[in-house]
């Protein structure tokens, strides 16, 4: 992969990222209401000088280039719902949480995933395929609301190994991220299972087995590279979607991560907190399918960027 | 050489398919046997159950849906047909090794070419990697690839299908092996590479001693290599003989026709001769010669009774009527 490369997926990023901010930042100004319309009836003054703090009396461009300028120097801007805090305050305290949490949920999603997928894939239309995919259709189809709820009842109360709620120690991050992770782990099992028997067909394996390797052989030295990959391409969205869709676990279990910035900022129009949250997925999408991209160079040898 | 044992021993083998739609019978009755440094050729036009034939008493077929109906394949004195997995994983690349039609193909895509060139080696030979790493690029210099230290360390999608095909017949002559199936080596590279590689592969049987079990449709490759030549038709036998044989009086009405419909640089033909109809399907065939519906010299019994092996020397055999009428 040259450096040539790199600079060009960089550099595109750029305009890619003015563009989301553009439709981002208009969307949600015409959008009907405004950030302060809940707000008791407050005197007009103060409705005035609100708006000045904020500049929302400035016309609409101009209140893209303060953007935009503010922007240039990592300034999101004052919250317009959390009062005197600015919207780097609230991602710096809030996003680590869901970084951790979601970290730990892609752990869960791909140990549990490759190992059911590859256990599937290793004895096709046998129980060892059946269990783990039947699994796979609950945890696809069982939300998280359901699940989080269901392993606090059975780890927490019946068994009570595990706490039900709360940020604290290690044991906290257990429940929520197993929570957060099954459906990933139920759709990666899918992945990994689909590709290992298409690679299962390939001429090679054959060529595998007539050197009298073992299926076992087979499958962690020739097939799970190639099998991995479809895999590999999901990581970046799902680390993506892990990482600030985790409202209704970080509900559930009370954790103060950031999904709920999503969700509330939205709702009461914090312009500036809509904005940060979504430049900050689109920022993570970005960084995470760069880095898929270079992982499928050391997995594939023939792949090659120009 | 005929009065020796013979290295491989398949007698009677039945490999069927258990389909939806019925059972499949790919092959159905096949025996053959190999000496020492011998070259069989198997042939046949596709789906005549030439590779099914070979892969199935080395357990490389799925099963299911394939099922030994029945037959014995003697490798020395094991019956590989009872052998039990483990027993056949270590026969398959060590004492028994294959090359395919596909080099383009047949090489992991993901992994060094020494990575994969080893694992006969370490497998069977039980060699460290660093001696499996000298034998194997030994082997490479030995099928006529100069850089063989480059080599081991590149992937196969740097190299042509001629070059890859080298490399496959390499991997399986690193064991030493006794028997060599080559399953269309050559069908799949262009005129000029498909001389190489039957020149190389006639070197190493002469160097190593190995037997050559050569699956081909290529009439013309039988004559150059084969010593002996089994001729397959809707998963049975039609002819064996010897390569000589076969070719200056072929019995078989099948065997006829597949000679005429070869084309011969030394006989001026304005029209190559075809076989007319198309191969039989394999789940409704009559208990009689498969070839009935094609053959311009059927009789009668032909459609109801299979034929009898008929002896016309200790090493011709034909599986025809018309031989047990005259």
């Amino acid at each position: 992969m040259g450096l040539r490369y790199l600079f060009g997926r960089v550099s595109i990023m750029l305009p890619v990222f003015i563009g989301v901010i553009t439709v981002i930042f208009f969307m949600i100004r015409f959008a009907p209401g405004g950030p302060f319309d809940k707000e008791k009836i407050v005197p007009p003054e103060i409705m005035e000088s609100l708006n000045a703090q904020y500049h929302l009396d400035q016309p609409l461009w101009k209140q893209y280039l303060i953007y935009l300028a503010d922007l240039s120097r990592f300034d999101l801007g004052p919250s317009f719902k959390h009062a005197n805090r600015t919207v780097n305050e609230l991602i710096a305290e809030a996003f680590p949480v869901s970084l951790e949490l979601g970290l730990w949920s892609l752990g869960w999603a791909l140990l549990i995933g490759v190992l059911a997928g590859a256990m599937a894939a290793l004895k096709p239309n046998s129980w060892l395929d059946y269990l783990p995919m039947s699994f796979s259709v609950l945890g696809i189809c069982l939300p998280t609301f359901v699940i989080g709820p269901l392993l606090v009842l059975i780890f927490g109360l019946w068994m009570g190994v595990l706490p039900v709620a709360g940020w604290d120690s290690w044991q906290d991050r257990v429940l929520p991220s197993l929570t957060l992770g099954f459906a990933y782990a139920a759709f990666i099992s899918r992945l990994m299972r689909g590709g290992l028997m298409e690679i299962r067909t390939q001429d090679f394996i054959r060529t595998a087995r007539a050197k009298g390797l073992s299926e076992v052989q087979i499958l962690f030295k020739h097939s799970l590279r190639g099998g991995i990959l479809p895999v590999v391409s999901f990581l970046g969205p799902a680390l993506a979607g892990l990482l600030t869709g985790a409202l209704v676990t970080e509900t559930i279990f009370n954790i103060p991560g950031l999904g709920r910035f999503f969700i509330e900022s939205a709702l009461n129009r914090d312009y500036t907190v809509v904005m940060g949250t979504s430049l900050l997925y689109f920022s993570i999408l970005f960084v995470c399918n760069f880095v898929v991209d270079v992982l499928y160079v050391f997995l594939d040898p023939r792949v090659r960027y120009e | 050489m005929a009065s020796s044992v013979p290295i491989l021993a398949i007698r009677d083998l039945r490999a069927h398919f258990h389909t939806r739609r019925g059972i499949i019978k790919a092959v159905d009755g096949i025996s053959f046997e190999i000496q020492k440094g011998e070259t069989l050729a198997i042939v046949g036009e596709s789906g005549s159950g030439k590779t099914v034939s070979q892969l199935s008493y080395l357990g490389l077929l799925p099963m299911p849906p394939l099922r030994i109906a029945g037959g014995q394949a003697f490798f020395h004195d094991t019956d590989l047909i009872k052998a039990g997995k483990d027993k056949l994983r270590a026969v398959r690349g060590d004492s028994i090794s294959m090359i395919f039609q596909e080099p383009m193909t047949s090489l992991n895509p993901y992994l060094k070419i020494g990575t994969q060139l080893i694992e006969p080696l370490c497998l069977h030979r039980k060699l460290s990697k660093k001696e499996a790493w000298k034998v194997a690029s030994e082997s490479l210099e030995k099928v006529g690839i100069a850089d063989a230290a480059r080599t081991m360390h590149s992937y196969p999608h740097e190299f042509s299908g001629g070059m890859r095909q080298r490399v496959m017949i390499a991997m399986a002559i690193t064991t030493k092996p006794e028997v060599l199936i080559a399953d269309e080596p050559t069908t799949a590279l262009d005129v000029t590479i498909q001389a190489q590689i039957l020149e190389l592969l006639g070197e190493l049987k002469k160097e190593t001693g190995m037997s050559i079990i050569l699956i081909t449709h290529d009439l013309g490759i039988v004559a150059s290599v084969a010593d002996k030549v089994l001729v397959m038709y809707g998963g049975k036998m039609m002819e064996e003989a010897t390569a000589h044989e076969l070719f200056s009086a072929s019995s078989h009405p099948y065997t006829t026709a597949l000679l005429k419909s070869t084309p011969r640089v030394d006989i001026p033909q304005e029209v190559l001769p075809v076989i007319g109809g198309s191969p039989p399907d394999l789940s409704k065939l009559s208990p009689g010669c498969p070839f009935y519906d094609r053959c311009a010299l059927r009789l009668d019994a032909c459609k109801e009774t299979a034929p009898k092996p008929c002896s016309l020397s200790p090493s011709h055999r034909s599986f025809c009527h018309l031989e047990t009428v005259q």
